[in-house]
């Protein structure tokens, strides 16, 4: 994996961050009324993707599959939350520098003691983790227990006197939250194809050959906790500005399995992909959302179908377009198939109308 | 032996008691090694041969027993600093990795040993291994097993290692190939470097190192030099099933 990927990705790409960029024109013609809403809801989008992006660092890269990186968001969250003054805006000047810096010690610490598992225990020491902070802000007196805390006014961005941008408008927090995960893409793309990010290609290839070729690769991992952990806070504290307030719901087991779920459907190891499986994840949510009250059901039903069709997501799909063969092999057309044709040889006229279809061109940079 | 006269071995290993979860395998190995020389582990499958080395080396630490590699105790050091100690490791497998070309393979672990020395520069590995200097820009994934294993000895030799520790290094190689690489062990042994090999090639063995580690069960049952075998040709039938 050299995170490489054929031109088309980046174009995909530069068209999608153009669509979105350019919401505010096409928007209320398509959405009417509902285009703030809309708008609100693409915000939390950009936010999530962050999100999904820093824990790809771990999972794709790396190969840690976190299941307690909620924590990290949570605690951007909290940390916005508690340090802002209940009655002006806290500046974001400090406020950044602030998130960064708790969760940046706090990944230290958790990293250290958790990068020393691998696997199953990995998972189950992260999720522990996350739970420990959960329980925390949800009994504790000083962080509003399950009610959360509110954050009365946005963090102000001025130089001197001047406001330089009104986060209050949620445009300009829209565009904020864009340029945020902007930068934050171009910096993930810079570090994996870095000497460092080939390491932790290395480790995710095989750990003990790098040890055994001289490279401290504990640490080569903490550093990489480190980072996730803080873009993930970043975005949680741009979650708590768009709400309003941060919650424990921010930072339970249960963000930290949906953000799972968006770098998977998104595809892991891409950084791209889990931007548009944070998209992907949201819009189908929405949609299933307003279809029936049972919506997890039709949610776990596309994910699983999902892995099977897209072992490698949305992001797999766009590197290297199936061919033909390829798509036969995939277990659930194995699975239709066999039905078909222990279904009936009298369907037989359906074969060469299958064979007539037009095979998609195998890439090469795949 | 007076003590101004005593040389410390590179690797001093005794008693080594290694579990993998419930299941003994080493049962007490000792283990000595001075600098240049060349050992030989023989022992059939499954006797402890890569055990031994991954306990010398860290990567599944004794329960019982030391390993003190240069004179330092290695306890709860973990095996890339060990490495670092002036150790090339080539483990079973070659681990090659897919998408990165050989030049970068010879240039991503270089480094200086402890003295700050580096006699194992790219262009003294590709003089070593011409055969890589053809394939330089090519996919490590797209060589051939021989030249996998020939990049990986060589990527173990950019470490300017005092110690090479070479784990089934001609396992699964066309006889061609074997040679060659045979005669690379001899070259790295006549530049000063001292080899541990793990092989079934008991005849090569016998020809290029100067004493014998036989295991069986996890447990050293001959220990001492090559002649020691010819002598007693009854102990390599026994345990080996060669003659």
């Amino acid at each position: 994996m050299l995170h490489r990927y054929p031109k088309r990705v980046s174009i995909i790409m530069l068209v999608l961050t153009a669509l979105v960029a350019l919401f505010p024109l096409w928007g209320p013609a398509l959405f009417g009324a509902r285009s703030d809403f809309v708008l609100e809801q693409l915000t939390l989008m950009l936010i999530l993707a962050l999100f999904a992006m820093s824990l790809d660092l771990l999972v794709g890269v790396v190969g840690l599959v976190s299941l307690g990186h909620a924590l990290f968001f949570g605690l951007g969250a909290y940390t916005l939350a508690l340090a802002s003054p209940d009655f002006s805006p806290a500046s974001l000047w400090w406020m950044l520098p602030l998130v960064m810096l708790v969760s940046a010690v706090v990944a230290l610490v958790v990293g250290f003691l958790v990068i020393r598992t691998k696997g199953i225990f990995f998972i189950m020491t992260t999720l522990a983790f996350g739970q420990m902070l959960y329980y925390l802000v949800s009994t504790s007196p000083y962080t509003g227990g399950t009610d959360g805390v509110f954050i009365m006014f946005r963090p102000s961005v001025a130089v001197g006197d001047t406001l330089l941008l009104d986060m209050d408008n949620p445009l300009t927090f829209f565009y904020f939250c864009l340029g945020t995960l902007i930068v934050g893409y171009v910096f993930l793309r810079w570090l994996t194809r870095s000497y460092y990010g080939q390491v932790l290609d290395g480790i995710h290839d095989n750990e003990h050959r790098m040890e055994a070729l001289g490279y401290a690769t504990a640490s080569y991992k903490l550093i990489a906790f480190v980072i996730a952990g803080v873009m993930a806070a970043i975005a949680g504290m741009l979650a708590a500005m768009q709400y309003g307030f941060a919650n424990p719901a921010q930072l339970g087991w249960h963000t930290s399995g949906e953000v799972l779920m968006m770098v998977i459907l998104g595809g892991m190891g891409t950084i791209f992909g889990p931007i548009l499986g944070a998209f992907a994840f949201e819009i189908l949510l929405h949609t299933y959302e307003h279809l029936t009250t049972h919506w997890p059901i039709l949610m776990g039903i596309t994910i699983i179908l999902a892995v099977l069709i897209l072992p490698k997501g949305i992001a797999g799909l766009i590197i290297a377009p199936p061919g033909r063969d390829a798509l036969m092999k995939s277990p659930l057309l194995r699975w239709f198939n066999r039905r078909g044709q222990a279904g009936s040889a009298a369907v037989k006229s359906s074969k060469p109308a299958a064979k007539s279809s037009k095979p998609a061109a195998q890439s090469k940079e795949g | 032996m007076t003590a101004a006269e005593q040389i410390t071995p590179l690797i001093e290993a005794k008693g080594l008691h290694t579990y993998y979860g419930e299941s003994h395998i080493l049962h007490g190995v000792d283990l000595t090694l001075m600098p240049g020389e060349t050992l030989s582990l023989l022992g059939r499958n499954g006797m402890g041969k890569t055990t031994t080395l991954k306990s010398i080396l860290g990567f599944v630490p004794p329960r019982e027993g030391e390993v003190r590699i240069k004179g330092e105790s290695t306890v709860r050091r973990r095996p890339w600093q060990l490495i670092r100690q002036g150790i090339g490791y080539v483990p079973e497998g070659r681990g090659i990795f897919p998408g990165i070309s050989v030049r970068e393979h010879l240039i991503m672990a270089a480094r200086p040993n402890e003295r700050g020395e580096s006699p194992w520069t790219l262009e003294r590995v590709l003089d070593t291994f011409p055969r890589l200097g053809q394939r330089i820009n090519h996919d490590g994934s797209f060589l051939s097993g021989g030249e996998q294993q020939m990049l990986s000895i060589g990527r173990a030799l950019t470490l300017n290692p005092d110690l090479m520790i070479l784990d089934e290094a001609t396992e699964g190689l066309a006889p061609l190939i074997r040679d060659e690489i045979w005669k690379i062990i001899h070259e790295i042994k006549a530049s000063g470097i001292a080899t541990i090999i793990v092989d079934k090639n008991i005849d090569n063995l016998l020809e290029v190192a100067e004493k014998h580690i036989l295991l069986v069960k996890g447990e050293v049952v001959y220990s001492g030099g090559a002649q020691g075998l010819k002598d007693d040709p009854t102990i390599l039938e026994t345990h080996l099933g060669v003659a």
